[in-house]
């Protein structure tokens, strides 16, 4: 056996490599916000939030340009979807914690997963047949579709695990008073639950709205505002990750600063949504502690 | 009996037999259709995405066959319609089990050090910010990556080494390939970045199930805290350790935008160190808006198909070490 005082030192090693590593990899995090944020805010202007983007000659004649139509097609379709898949998703993660003697519910747990580990862009692609093909143009409702399906099965599966942390004696009590299964379920379980099902849409609707893959074959893209507040949903629509998508990738100058501008927002939106779900989950954890 | 009181009790009697039961009935009837139904719901998804990617990408496979599209090399839409999948999942794989190699270690070291040794308010804080890296959407590390880490990577890392390697072995070059700071290099390194944050998170959930006794086992034979790491914890969170690294594998295969953006995207065969390349999600997002033939877009298709496949067996893999261990499969975000 080594020495008492060697242990000690490959011990003290050990700390200053793990906290050293640590540090290094929290590096790029900080790296990649400072930057969003220097080229985002030097990018970003009045025009950004009340004009259309057009084409790219706008731009490069110095004309106005923006994302209007992308931040208001954005909340279309990025709404759309959190009606779609909280009433489905909370209903699944219902089954799976309250009915565990049903028999598809093995079934269900492991088909949730699955769509669960699914890469977003197969999604695009379901949608893209189901919806899109049928109806013959990309429209704001697929867009919709495709990101409710990267929201279920996280809606589920946190739905599940709020449920799960309500101890069964609430229910037994429920029903011993002779209360249906239902109403003790809605009733009782739900609003106990309330805060973890909440937490749970949050970090499903941060992870959708980041997301550009499934939007890419369903919702498409526009340059331009609809004529009607229906073109959002049914003709192709602008949303903010696809936009940044396109922005990047084209050749125009002015164009990647605008890409800049558009990273901001959604980064913003996103982790904005993400640090409020986690400041839920927070307080509750709190509470029960 | 007071003839009121009877009166009224039958009253109630007969609310209780039928009116409450029926409420009680239904009410349980319809609540679990509903419920049940929405469960289904999901259930369909899943075999519907299985089966649609099947049937719109059978048009390829039954013209080349699944092996014949998973070993055809050769990706062309536009002359001989010929359509290969390997240089795909040649990419696909070697950025994804390099990503994984890249960020395994670095990503137990974080978890070990805000499971272990953080104080509570420290490890609360590592703990937030990792998941924050996973809460940045693909798309803004990818613009992060095309406008400041590319150009970075090729003026300080990429250029120097290949000018080195230029001077010292002209015949390893090739090897080596352009450095335009757009390529294999580039998309695995901002693919460890991204799947670091689950591998660290599934590894501290290992390592907190690890029981206390196990701990206070080791400290009682004299142990130091890096030896009860070492002795004690890793070797019972190992399996859950490895579940995380292969639940983390599939997400770099599945990775899309971000890859799409910073690999350059070459569809053939050989690919080089710094050199463009292209991964089985960034073909399907660069070629599926332009595809025109009905081969190529059933083709793409058949691409999905193969990466349902194999996300599938990379997920139930680790489904399969963490049930087998009852760990109860951590969740970021």
């Amino acid at each position: 056996m080594k020495s008492l005082k060697r242990r000690k030192i490959h011990d003290r090693i050990m700390v200053g490599l793990l906290s050293l590593s640590t540090i290094v990899v929290l590096l790029p995090l900080v790296i990649i916000i400072v930057h969003v944020f220097v080229e985002g805010f030097s990018a970003l202007s009045y025009d950004f939030f009340t004009e259309e983007l057009g084409s790219p000659s706008r731009a490069i004649q110095g004309r106005p340009t923006g994302l209007v139509h992308t931040i208001i097609g954005t909340i279309v379709v990025d709404s759309m979807a959190l009606f779609i898949a909280v009433p489905v998703g909370i209903g699944a993660g219902m089954m799976l914690s309250e009915y565990p003697e049903h028999l598809l519910n093995p079934s269900l747990r492991i088909m949730n997963d699955t769509l669960n580990g699914m890469p977003a862009i197969l999604k695009g692609l379901f949608i893209f047949v189901l919806i899109v093909k049928p109806m013959g143009t990309f429209s704001g409702i697929a867009g919709s579709v495709a990101l409710a399906v990267v929201m279920l099965p996280i809606i589920a599966r946190t739905t599940e695990s709020a449920l799960q942390a309500i101890p069964w004696t609430i229910r037994e009590a429920g029903l011993a008073l002779g209360i249906p299964r239902w109403r003790v379920v809605l009733s009782t379980v739900m609003p106990t639950a309330k805060a973890g099902l909440i937490t749970g849409v949050l970090l499903a609707f941060a992870r959708a709205a980041g997301e550009a893959a499934p939007l890419l074959f369903t919702s498409f893209g526009d340059n331009y505002l609809p004529n009607s507040w229906l073109g959002f949903i049914f003709s192709p629509t602008d949303t903010l990750p696809q936009r940044l998508y396109s922005l990047a990738i084209s050749p125009y100058e002015q164009w990647h600063s605008m890409g800049w501008a558009a990273a901001i927002v959604l980064f913003m939106l996103v982790i904005f949504t993400f640090i409020i779900a986690r400041l839920l989950a927070r307080d509750k954890f709190r509470k029960q502690a | 009996m007071d003839p009121e009181n009877s009166q009224l009790s039958k009253k109630r009697s007969f609310r209780e037999t039928y009116v409450d039961a029926l409420y009680k009935w239904l009410g349980d009837r319809v609540f679990t259709t509903v419920v049940v139904g929405l469960g289904i719901t999901i259930i369909l998804i899943t075999l519907g995405m299985a089966l649609v990617l099947y049937l719109e990408g059978s048009d390829a496979l039954g013209e080349f066959g699944l092996f014949g599209f998973i070993q055809g090399t050769t990706w062309d839409p536009a002359v001989q319609l010929l359509f290969g999948a390997w240089p795909f999942m040649f990419g696909t794989l070697v950025t994804s089990v390099l990503a994984l190699a890249i960020s395994f270690f670095p990503a137990i070291a974080v978890a070990i050090f805000s499971a272990e040794y953080a104080a509570g308010w420290l490890a609360e804080i590592i703990d937030n910010l990792i998941k924050l890296i996973a809460a940045i959407p693909s798309v803004v590390i990818g613009i992060w990556g095309i406008f400041i880490l590319a150009p970075w990577l090729r003026d300080t890392i990429y250029e120097p080494i290949y000018f080195w390697t230029e001077t010292n072995y002209p015949d390893m070059l090739h090897i080596l390939g352009n450095p335009m700071g757009y390529g294999m290099a580039t998309a695995t390194i901002v693919l460890s970045l991204m799947i670091l944050p689950y591998t660290t998170a599934l590894a501290k959930d290992a390592i907190k199930a690890v029981p206390k006794d196990q701990r206070e086992a080791s400290w009682a034979l004299g142990s130091t805290r890096w030896e009860v790491i070492r002795m004690a914890v890793i070797p019972y969170a190992r399996g859950g350790i490895m579940a995380g690294a292969i639940l983390s594998l599939g997400r770099a295969i599945g990775e899309t935008m971000a890859v799409a953006m910073l690999i350059g995207n070459k569809n053939t065969l050989p690919f080089s160190v710094f050199g463009a390349g292209a991964t089985m999600p960034s073909v399907i997002v660069n070629e599926f808006r332009e595809a025109v033939e009905s081969l190529h877009l059933s083709s793409l298709m058949a691409i999905g198909f193969v990466l349902f496949l194999i996300a599938l067996i990379v997920n139930l893999t680790a489904a399969y070490i963490q049930r087998r261990l009852s760990i109860d499969g951590g969740q970021v975000i």
